[in-house]
């Protein structure tokens, strides 16, 4: 009799602690998903930075590597060709005819070539590229220092971010529920102006001595060297002066930002 | 609050909470066919751990099932190591993957070149009902569903900020009080001692009377190891991995041998504290599962006399 009641006792204390653990993971998925939660998540997002900032200020910079450590292959993530007609009329023309519009909330909007663009004073580098996922791989970049050309085009004194517009297409067009074609939303990214006029931020041109590949962004690519790698789109078309971004894509300034990443990728 | 170190009597409620759980653990051990204990020899209460301890505690247990679940869901997103500044994708030194065709997949862990089938642990698992590729399983990670590497970003780095305020608030406290150099500090007597205490720890002998006051030198060796080599060797990992940190203290890639290498030794150190938590549940069940919980709840932890009351 004893036995029957403990055995009992057992069942139901293992389909308690069963039920217990279903709850707690339950519990924290559905947390995840509670906007009051994100919300507080997100603002400490902004503790972060104002912390890293504090440590790292405007001019630090991320440590370069030596000739020897560049990676036999660089590896190419996200877009590996956009594809459109557009871009593939680029291609074939060996890019000679891209240019990249600089406009928004500045004095001077540019429009520059790319034999403009590699006629300016170049930045050579050999740093660490460091993706969200976890994975680092070194490589030589060499390009026209951002701050270069926001100085040509003067900045206005309300202009607080720099946007980068892409020529990838994040996915297909698809039909929405009347039959008419949605276009996929186009790769952008946003910078303050602090990290835009970091020395190391340049319009990369070249890696590892050669013609940028179209599997990393050809003709021209950011490369912000204190962030994480999807803060450094491809394929740049446009960069734009803006006082905020809460109107541009999903508003939260950038492609993977608007699916829930943080805007600040300095860690 | 009494100082560390007086003697309390046994409340009533103690008293009965405690007959409570010698009832239910005398016929969980019937249930397994153990004789059953018999009655407690007389104690008196310690008052051993002071209310900024408890509270530190728990509230870093939380912090740390929330920091290691969130973090296996960002390995998740890559999950191989490598050493270096560099990730050598043909060569990483421990990977979880799936081998096998779209429709039919299992999972598989390497060690280097060594292949160890993990089917439903690691590599491939069930999420939401679906097997999937997925390094760690759904169980272990938060959020549950895998990939979501954004959401494990932001529970990571929210909690990490928990753990290192946690952190410092307990070595101010530890400092301060001097219970570093008392409790925490292992002495050149832990060390000559550390063969016997071996034997009575794998014998199962817990130290009696007031002997039991104090922690023994594998404890003290152990917490020391924990609390001020791995706590501070994981958050300092954790920021090597942060590209604006590196920026700003280039020593940090250097000290750790790369990115890569702290990325490694990052969740090395996670695993050091998974094996410490399970080794310290197995402990204070040994131990006395009872009179461990309440010394870190209530403070009181009762100790045998080593003679009858007179």
């Amino acid at each position: 009799m004893a036995e029957i009641v403990a055995a009992n006792r057992r069942t139901v204390l293992a389909r308690i602690a069963a039920a217990a653990g279903a709850f707690a993971l339950a519990g924290c998925t559905d947390l995840s998903q509670d906007p009051w939660v994100l919300g507080i998540l997100g603002e400490v997002e902004n503790l972060t930075r104002r912390a890293q900032r504090l440590f790292a200020g405007g001019h630090a910079l991320a440590p370069e590597y030596a000739k020897a450590d560049i990676a036999p292959v660089f590896r190419a993530n996200g877009t590996l060709n956009p594809n459109t007609n557009d871009y593939n009329v680029h291609a074939a023309n060996g890019f000679k005819d891209w240019v990249i519009e600089v406009n928004g909330l500045v004095e001077k909007p540019l429009k520059i070539s790319m034999a403009q663009l590699r006629a300016m004073p170049s930045r050579t580098q050999i740093t660490r590229h460091d993706c969200v996922e976890g994975w680092s791989c070194i490589g030589e970049w060499t390009g026209t220092p951002l701050q270069l050309i926001l100085a040509m085009a003067r900045p206005t004194a309300e202009s607080r971010y720099v946007v980068f517009y892409c020529a990838d297409p994040m996915g297909e067009a698809s039909l929405d529920a009347h039959g008419n074609i949605v276009q996929p939303p186009y790769y952008y990214e946003s910078l303050d102006l602090l990290e835009a006029t970091h020395p190391q931020t340049i319009l990369a041109y070249k890696l590892n001595g050669q013609t940028l590949p179209i599997e990393h962004g050809a003709p021209v690519r950011l490369r912000a060297e204190r962030q994480l790698g999807y803060k450094m789109p491809k394929y740049v078309q446009r960069i734009e002066l803006v006082s905020e971004f809460n109107r541009i894509g999903s508003g939260k300034g950038g492609y993977w930002e608007d699916q829930g990443y943080q805007w600040f990728g300095g860690i | 609050m009494s100082d560390a170190g007086e003697a309390v009597t046994q409340g009533n409620l103690g008293e009965t909470l405690q007959s409570l759980w010698d009832r239910l653990t005398n016929r969980a051990r019937a249930a397994i066919g153990l004789a059953p204990r018999g009655p407690r020899k007389p104690t008196y209460l310690f008052y051993r751990h002071t209310i900024p301890v408890r509270a530190l505690h728990w509230l870093n247990a939380i912090i740390m099932l929330v920091m290691l679940m969130s973090g296996l869901q960002i390995f998740n997103a890559h999950p191989a190591l490598y050493w270096g500044n560099g990730s050598d994708f043909d060569h990483p030194f421990v990977s979880l993957a799936a081998e096998g065709t779209q429709d039919n997949f299992h999972g598989v862990t390497m060690i280097g070149s060594w292949k160890l089938d993990t089917d439903g642990w690691l590599g491939a698992s069930d999420d939401n009902g679906v097997k999937s590729v997925r390094g760690f399983p759904e169980w272990a990670t938060l959020p549950a569903a895998s990939p979501n590497l954004a959401l494990g970003r932001l529970w990571h780095f929210a909690f990490a900020w928990l753990l290192v305020v946690n952190g410092l608030a307990y070595f101010a406290y530890v400092f301060a009080s001097g219970h570093f150099k008392v409790e925490l500090l292992p002495t050149k007597k832990d060390f000559s001692h550390l063969g016997q205490e071996i034997l009575d720890h794998a014998r199962l002998r817990f130290a009696k009377g007031d002997a039991a006051r104090h922690y023994n030198g594998i404890q003290r060796m152990t917490y020391f190891v924990v609390i001020f080599v791995l706590g501070p060797l994981i958050v300092l990992t954790g920021l090597t991995m942060s590209p604006t940190m590196d920026s700003a203290f280039p020593f940090l890639p250097w000290l750790f041998g790369g990115r890569q290498s702290a990325r490694t030794i990052h969740f090395l150190c996670a695993f050091s504290f998974l094996a410490f938590f399970v080794i310290h549940i197995v402990m204070v069940v040994l131990s006395g599962t009872w009179n461990n919980l309440r010394s870190m709840i209530t403070g009181r932890y009762a100790i045998e006399m080593e003679k009858p009351d007179g």
